[in-house]
């Protein structure tokens, strides 16, 4: 994990104050992609062995959603930004 | 060799020279009828039914660390069938009933300990989950016992029943669950995989899935290209990293899970107990440390390792339900990586790759099933088709929307 | 007994004595001692026994990697099993045992498991104890287990308390030796926040037993410094992600009786910028036949027992070493006045141009100690022969290990240097610098300038600029040490792990049989798993393999190194998290209400809710609940509903966003209506349900269960943010700000009438109205909304927290003339059932909207809402899948409970057979007998169908009969009315 997440809108936080989702580099498909699209976003995940992107959530903070950036074989976290401004392409 | 009282007695007279390896340390053949790349609990047990009870002896077991160097040996050694699911609940009665018979079957005391697995609740809602669960196994002939609140504090009463955050109600009991020594299950099937001549080579590290034609005909290793008919996937954590090799992307996630151990104790507590109202289980080995753990970390990982936080947390929970536990040291903690299914339950089947075999998802229930694991996953590669007891748990099911779902959080690896 | 303590010398306090008990018997010793340095000054050599063989066993360090001297120590809820003797600060009233022995310390019956040791090697039991197989659970195993085990552990309740803290800081120094004094000391002075830890009762590490005189000086300048922080007894256990270190401070662990108001024990999260390890490092033992006898001891031990605490070893020693460490014991010894019969060097010629009385003994060995419960002798064997020589004590030195402990918790590797015949770590690894003679120095003044120079670079790394080292880098000469793995020819058992005694032939066993790996050695043998987790063992056990296969220490490798450095206790892992505050208390806004009603109160999640109200003369639950049940469809009841999830959902687009979260429609809901929703999870299964109003347009408050109050929220975010961030939609809990109280039964309109200012009748406020209303004219606004959960004519009422008791007491008022009761869980619970609605025994994360009956309700015109697609797969719409319905007894005096499963009429009880599960049940007061709903295989299509509800698990088995769900009222009249 990392025991320290750098919120970027509250600054560094041990990891209790979070809640961990998973996998940000999916994509929602449109509803109507068909059932093997939907499959792969729901089910499959690519579970990487190094840099993965993922969702975490500062649920005893901010309560923002939070692209977080991880390695998962050092644990190091690499970046830290928020979800929805990242989507809309503002900074974070 | 065989072990027996006799061999002991004789070998300890004669110094104890004469003993020999328990198992060989062959070089890699070029082709072998059926290659398992992870030389673990699963992966040994697969190689040992195969060659042992379906005959199939031309098998060579690759595992990249040393033997049994993955979950098999850094596990909380707990044994249980008590299961919910009609998918699963077969499955891992057939695991208990092979472990009742493993230790005479291989020929090694791996220390089978029938000591009974309590799961205590605390509420009305939890008692009728495992009302249900309890009836569930009664009805596949499982044993399983409701106890009350009274019949905990008889049998357990150094537990919290006066000043508990979350009184405890009562709890359900398996009496023929309990522990297993879990390294010598992995020495156990290696040293009787080996000598039905299967071929257990470590420190060879799978690199590559060679396919012709779209089939599976062999692996590129640390030790060069090794041929094979068929290819069975039994890598844990590390699935998804061999099945990449192939091209196949799999519903797992790799999670760490941590366990710990304490300082030696005289005899504390003798069955395996589960806590209701927070993560933590215990047991006690036979060397006296208490084994106990919680829930995992909760991020993806491949780092054997866990953080400080979870390790608090244990700690919590364990005193919250054993209250006495407070001047009790953790002696070492240490952290397995889980092949966390979206589901929570196994994946024993075959692809839709040519001579690719899949047994993955184990979650962290993979230790208690490795002789099922082994025997159902050597019958699909032997036979072709699935054994009776594992028919559901198909790669496809979550495609199809036959999730087995015993928990029923859903498609979210870090809440099963 | 005879005493050991030397008359002058020693950091020990002679005008003080303190009184200590070991093994009921009393003795003396003096402050600065621990407890195994007044054993020794007392002249009990005999401190404990090993774990298989039972052998006699003593002291054989000064600290933290002990494995012999474990003792039990205090009474009662203060026992504490397998303490290190010699990390015991001793201390008035300290009452110590010894442990692993029966009857007793010196006559110990176990003793003779050493005469069957032959047929004892490592992992015998692997192969015997199979037959007959019912054996194990019943003979073998209950007489390993007696025998095995160290200290017995406590079940009584631990009167102390513990706490926990938080660290930031910008350097964190770990080890107060020379090396680590002079980190701390640079950083101090650069105006760096410092923290030093010390396992130590004193700061110093090696300083303390060489008496060097920069020791005092360093002290006083730490110590003025205000920011620097000294934290003694302090042994940092763990390194995490991101440079956090985990540390236990023994604050009370030196006193009999803690005072109450301090922790015994505290748990620190440290958070450093930066660290230095200065660990120092372990000396290596010898492996030779009976080096476990008492009276054997580290050189380093001995010197640490002479300079620090002013006790010899004995009236005669022998030194057995390989390096210069056992010549600064000999040296030492000398000085005080004890004999060294001899100095045993396997080496050609030693380095060490020894001075002193003592005879040198090169290119020679001590093959065997000889002794039971103390030394008698040594037998030597080298280039001039044999000889025996008597002696009650023996100093070994084996060369150095450095302490690389926690640079390794990370997953760094530990790399063999020739040079050190040692492994080192990584010397920088990001945040943690490793320094001293935990990187391979030697001398004090080398390690004073390693320390200042790491520092000046850790700090220089987080831009503290031009920080001056305060001790110059000094040329460290050792010499390349070689390694001495065992001795050839010992008769003896040769220790490798004592504690655990694994002996070299046990080695040599393990490589015999394949299990030469280092961690398959370590998993065989048990090497190196003892409470020391082989900090002693595991470097002599590398050699010993590498030596028996034929390869260098460098290829064998070590075993992993984890956390903790040394044993952690659970007290200090949960701090305050203890009883009743293991976790939070949630308590409703309506809890004091709710208990001057009398109510009896239930955990539910973290919430204690109120379960029924019982009244005089009523004996059983059950009577309580079916009074209030029966006056609810009577009359008009209360209950708390102010646990349930509220969520104010706001936004131009919220009505959009709801419409794709819930499955039905709610993009239409008009203002000041209420409607019933269903979340779905992406994979189709209901996640959640609950009453969502629009209070105006962009403003709509969403109800969810008790349980997922927080999931849902965040939930909802995770789709606002992540899926859809171009929705304007905002969310704000208000579970904690609002009060929330049903009102239902026939009469509830009219209580209401009475305090709500508005009109309210069906005409005005229908059902499923929803709006801000006016209370006790115009006082109070609050939100009212016309649902119901009981199937009667209801009403919740929200209130501000704050108000919450006050109305609910002017509703009872209120009610009264209509007779209204409060009622609890239970019998909301019963009315629930009565009516056929569902909680989360019902959604419990496999089912469908169609299974529970609300396949009609899922949109098919929405393009699209969570869950969709996947709620369109084969097996989710499978027609045999469980789905809801009722069931009753089919003799109304018949009962059965939650969890039975359901087969059909005259089916063997198998799995294959088993065709659903009873998801809620309760006695119905209204009709008399017991009903359930229950999720049956193609149930609805079933209903008349006889059916055996059953429950093995109690040996119940009743003969039921499938049903509508809706037990009452189904036409829905009382709700309407």
């Amino acid at each position: 994990m990392a025991s320290l997440i750098t919120c970027p809108h509250c600054g560094q936080r041990p990891k209790e104050e979070f809640t961990i989702k998973g996998d940000a580099s999916l994509t929602r498909p449109a509803p109507d992609a068909g059932p093997d699209v939907w499959y792969d976003y729901v089910y499959l995940r690519s579970n990487p062995k190094g840099l993965h992107k993922e969702y975490w959530h500062h649920s005893s903070g901010c309560r923002r959603w939070l692209i977080v950036e991880r390695d998962t074989v050092t644990h190091k976290v690499h970046s830290v930004t928020d979800a929805a401004l990242t989507k809309l392409g503002g900074a974070a | 060799m065989r072990y027996s009282a006799l061999s002991v007695f004789l070998n300890g007279l004669r110094g104890n020279s004469g003993w020999a390896p328990a198992w060989r340390q062959p070089q890699p053949k070029p082709h072998y009828d059926v290659i398992i790349v992870g030389g673990g609990g699963h992966g040994l047990s697969t190689a040992y039914y195969l060659a042992k009870t379906f005959g199939i002896t031309n098998v060579a077991v690759l595992e990249k660390g040393y033997l049994g160097s993955g979950n098999i040996g850094r596990n909380t050694t707990i044994i249980r069938s008590n299961y919910l699911l009609p998918g699963n609940n077969p499955f891992y009665e057939l695991s208990m009933k092979l472990w009742e018979g493993l230790e005479q079957d291989f020929n090694f005391n791996a220390m089978v300990s029938q000591r009974g697995v309590l799961n205590l609740f605390h509420s009305d809602a939890q008692r009728d989950a495992y009302t249900r669960r309890g009836n569930a196994m009664r009805l596949h002939g499982v044993d399983a016992e409701l106890l009350d609140r009274q019949a905990v504090q008889a049998k357990l009463p150094f537990l919290d029943f006066n000043n508990a955050r979350f009184p405890i109600m009562g709890g359900l009991l398996q009496p023929r669950g309990g522990t297993v020594r879990h390294d010598a299950v992995a020495w156990g099937y290696a040293r009787g995989a080996d000598s039905h001549g299967v071929d257990i080579i470590t420190h060879c590290e799978v690199t590559g899935i060679r396919r012709e034609e779209g089939r599976v005909v062999g692996v590129e290793t640390t030790k060069g290209f090794i041929g094979c008919g068929k290819l069975a996937l039994a890598a844990a954590g590390n699935s998804t990293v061999v099945a990449d090799m192939a091209g196949l992307r799999l519903p797992i996630e790799s999670h760490v899970l941590q366990a710990f151990v304490s300082e030696g104790l005289k005899p504390f507590i003798d069955c395996v107990v589960t806590f209701g109202a927070g993560h933590f289980y215990v047991s006690q080995s036979d060397k006296g440390g208490l084994v106990f753990g919680g829930d995992i970390d909760g991020y993806n990982s491949y780092a054997q390792r866990g953080n400080l936080a979870t390790v608090e947390h244990v700690a919590e929970a364990g005193v919250a339900m054993i209250p006495s536990l407070t001047r009790v040291r953790y002696l070492r903690t240490w952290g397995g990586i889980m092949d966390m299914s979206m589901d929570g339950s196994p994946i024993i089947d075959r692809t839709h790759i040519d001579n690719l075999y899949l047994n993955a998802g184990w979650c962290y229930g993979g230790f208690k099933a490795t002789p099922a694991s082994g025997y159902c996953y050597a019958h699909l590669i032997a036979r072709n088709e699935p054994h009776e007891t594992a028919r559901q748990m198909r790669l496809d099911r979550f495609q199809r929307g036959y999730q087995m779902d015993e928990k029923g959080v859903g498609a979210q690896p870090n809440l099963h | 007994m005879s005493n050991h303590r030397l008359s002058t010398g020693g950091r020990i306090d002679r005008t003080r004595t303190i009184k200590f008990s070991f093994d009921g018997k009393a003795l003396t010793g003096h402050p600065g001692d621990t407890l195994a340095s007044a054993l020794l000054a007392n002249g009990i050599q005999l401190v404990g026994r090993s774990f298989k063989y039972h052998r006699p066993r003593g002291i054989l360090t000064a600290g933290a990697a002990e494995p012999n001297a474990l003792v039990t120590t205090g009474a009662g809820g203060r026992t504490e099993a397998n303490t290190r003797a010699t990390m015991i600060e001793l201390h008035d009233g300290l009452i110590a045992r010894s442990q692993n022995r029966w009857p007793s310390l010196a006559f110990d019956i176990g003793a003779a498991n050493g005469l069957l040791s032959p047929f004892l090697s490592a992992g015998f039991y692997y192969k015997t104890f199979m037959w007959p197989a019912g054996f194990w659970e019943k003979v073998y195993e209950p007489l390993i287990r007696n025998a095995a085990g160290l200290g017995k552990a406590t079940y009584e309740a631990d009167p102390d308390a513990y706490e926990k803290c938080w660290a930031h800081c910008d350097l964190l120094v770990i080890g107060a030796g020379p090396a680590g004094l002079a980190a701390a000391l640079t950083a101090g002075r650069a105006g760096a926040r410092v923290l030093l830890a010390d396992e130590g009762f004193a700061l110093g590490g090696s300083l303390l037993t060489d008496g060097d005189a920069t020791l005092t000086t360093i002290l006083a300048e730490l110590d003025a410094l205000p920011n620097v922080q000294c934290l003694p007894r302090t042994t940092v256990i763990g390194w995490y992600d991101d440079n956090v270190f985990g540390a236990v401070e023994r604050v009370q662990k030196h006193v009999a009786l803690p005072d109450p108001h301090q922790p015994v024990e505290r748990f620190w999260r440290i958070i450093a910028k930066q660290a230095i390890l200065a660990t120092g490092a372990e000396e290596r033992p010898l492996v030779f036949g009976g080096n476990d006898i008492p009276g054997v001891m580290m050189a380093s031990a001995m010197r640490s027992y002479l300079n620090r605490q002013a006790v010899a070893p004995g009236k005669r020693t022998v030194v057995f070493t390989t390096n210069d460490a056992g010549y600064r014991a000999a040296a030492d010894l000398e000085a005080a006045g004890v004999d060294v019969a001899a100095i045993v060097d396997p080496r050609a010629r030693s380095d060490a141009g020894w001075q002193g009385k003592a005879k040198v003994l090169a290119n020679s060995c001590i093959v065997d100690a000889a002794g039971g419960k103390a030394l008698r002798s040594v037998h030597i064997a080298g280039a001039s022969g044999t000889q025996t020589i008597e002696a009650d004590a023996l100093a070994m030195s084996g060369g150095w290990s450095p302490i690389i402990h926690l640079a390794c918790h990370r997953g760094a590797k530990p790399v063999w240097s020739e040079r050190h015949a040692a492994f080192l770590a990584p010397e920088r690894q990001e945040g943690l610098t490793i320094a001293g003679a935990a990187s391979g120095h030697a001398s004090t003044s080398a390690c004073l300038g390693d320390g200042a120079r790491k520092a000046a670079e850790a700090l220089a790394a987080i831009g503290f600029a031009r920080v001056e080292p305060t001790f110059l880098s000094a040329d460290d000469t050792q010499a390349a040490a070689t390694p001495f793995w065992y001795v050839k020819g010992s008769k003896g058992k040769a220790f490798v792990d004592y504690q655990n005694d694994v002996h070299l032939k046990d080695l040599g066993l393990a490589v015999r049989e394949g299990y030469g790996d280092v961690e398959l050695a370590k998993r065989y043998t048990t090497n190196g798993m003892a409470t020391d987790q082989g900090k002693l063992s595991n470097i002599n056990a590398i050699g010993i393999l590498a030596e028996a296969r034929g390869v260098s220490p460098a290829e064998v490798g070590t075993t992993t190194f984890r956390p903790f450095y040394t044993p952690v206790s659970f007290g200090a892992l949960t701090g305050t998290s203890r009883a009743k505050h293991f976790q939070p208390a949630r308590k409703s806004p309506l809890h004091e209400w709710a208990k001057k009603n009398g109510a009896v109160f239930v955990e539910t999640g973290l919430w204690y809710r109120s379960a029924w109200f019982p009244r005089a003369g009523e004996t059983t639950w059950r009577e309580s609940v079916d009074r209030e049940v029966l006056n609810i469809r009577k009359n008009a009841g209360l209950c708390d509903a102010s646990t349930l999830g509220k969520i104010e959902i706001f936004g131009k687009d919220a009505a959009t966003f709801l419409d794709r979260v819930y499955c039905n429609g709610f993009a239409k809901l008009p203002v000041g209506r209420a409607r019933y929703g269903i979340m779905l999870r992406e994979d189709g299964l209901i996640y959640d349900d609950g009453t969502t109003s629009r209070l105006s347009e962009d403003h709509f408050f969403m109800t969810t269960t008790t349980a997922l109050a927080a999931g849902v929220l965040t939930h909802l975010e995770f789709c606002a943010q992540t899926l859809w961030p171009e929705l304007e939609v905002h969310f704000a809990s208000s579970t904690d700000q609002w009060a929330q109280m049903a009102i239902a039964g026939p009469k509830s309109r009219a209580i209401l009438s009475e305090i709500v200012d508005e009109d309210i009748s069906d005409a005005a406020f229908p059902f499923m109205s929803a709006r801000t209303v006016s209370l006790f004219g115009g006082n109070l606004e609050g939100r009212l909304f016309r649902i119901s959960f009981s199937g009667e004519l209801a009403y919740e009422l929200g209130v501000p927290a704050g108000y919450a008791e006050s109305v609910a007491d002017a509703i009872m008022q209120a009610g009264a003339k209509h007779d209204i009761c409060a009622y609890g869980a239970e019998a909301l619970g019963v009315l629930r059932i009565e009516k056929g609605h569902v909680t989360h025994a019902e959604i419990n994360g496999t089912v469908t909207p169609g299974d529970l009956g609300f396949g009609r309700m899922v949109s098919t015109t929405k393009p699209d809402f969570i869950g969709k697609a996947m709620l369109t797969r084969e097996g989710m719409q499978a027609a045999d899948r469980p789905r809801l319905v009722g069931v009753k007894p089919i003799n109304p005096e018949t009962s059965f409970r939650t969890g039975s499963h359901i087969l059909a009429d005259g089916a063997a009880a198998t799995l294959e057979n088993d065709q659903g599960y009873v998801t809620s049940s309760c006695f119905s007061p209204n009709l008399g007998h017991t009903i359930g709903l229950a999720l049956i295989n193609n149930g609805p299509e079933r209903l008349g169908e006889k059916v055996m509800i059953w429950n093995g698990l109690r040996n119940e088995f009743t003969e039921g009969v499938i049903c509508s769900p809706v037990f009452i009222d189904p036409e829905n009249e009382k709700l309407h009315a």
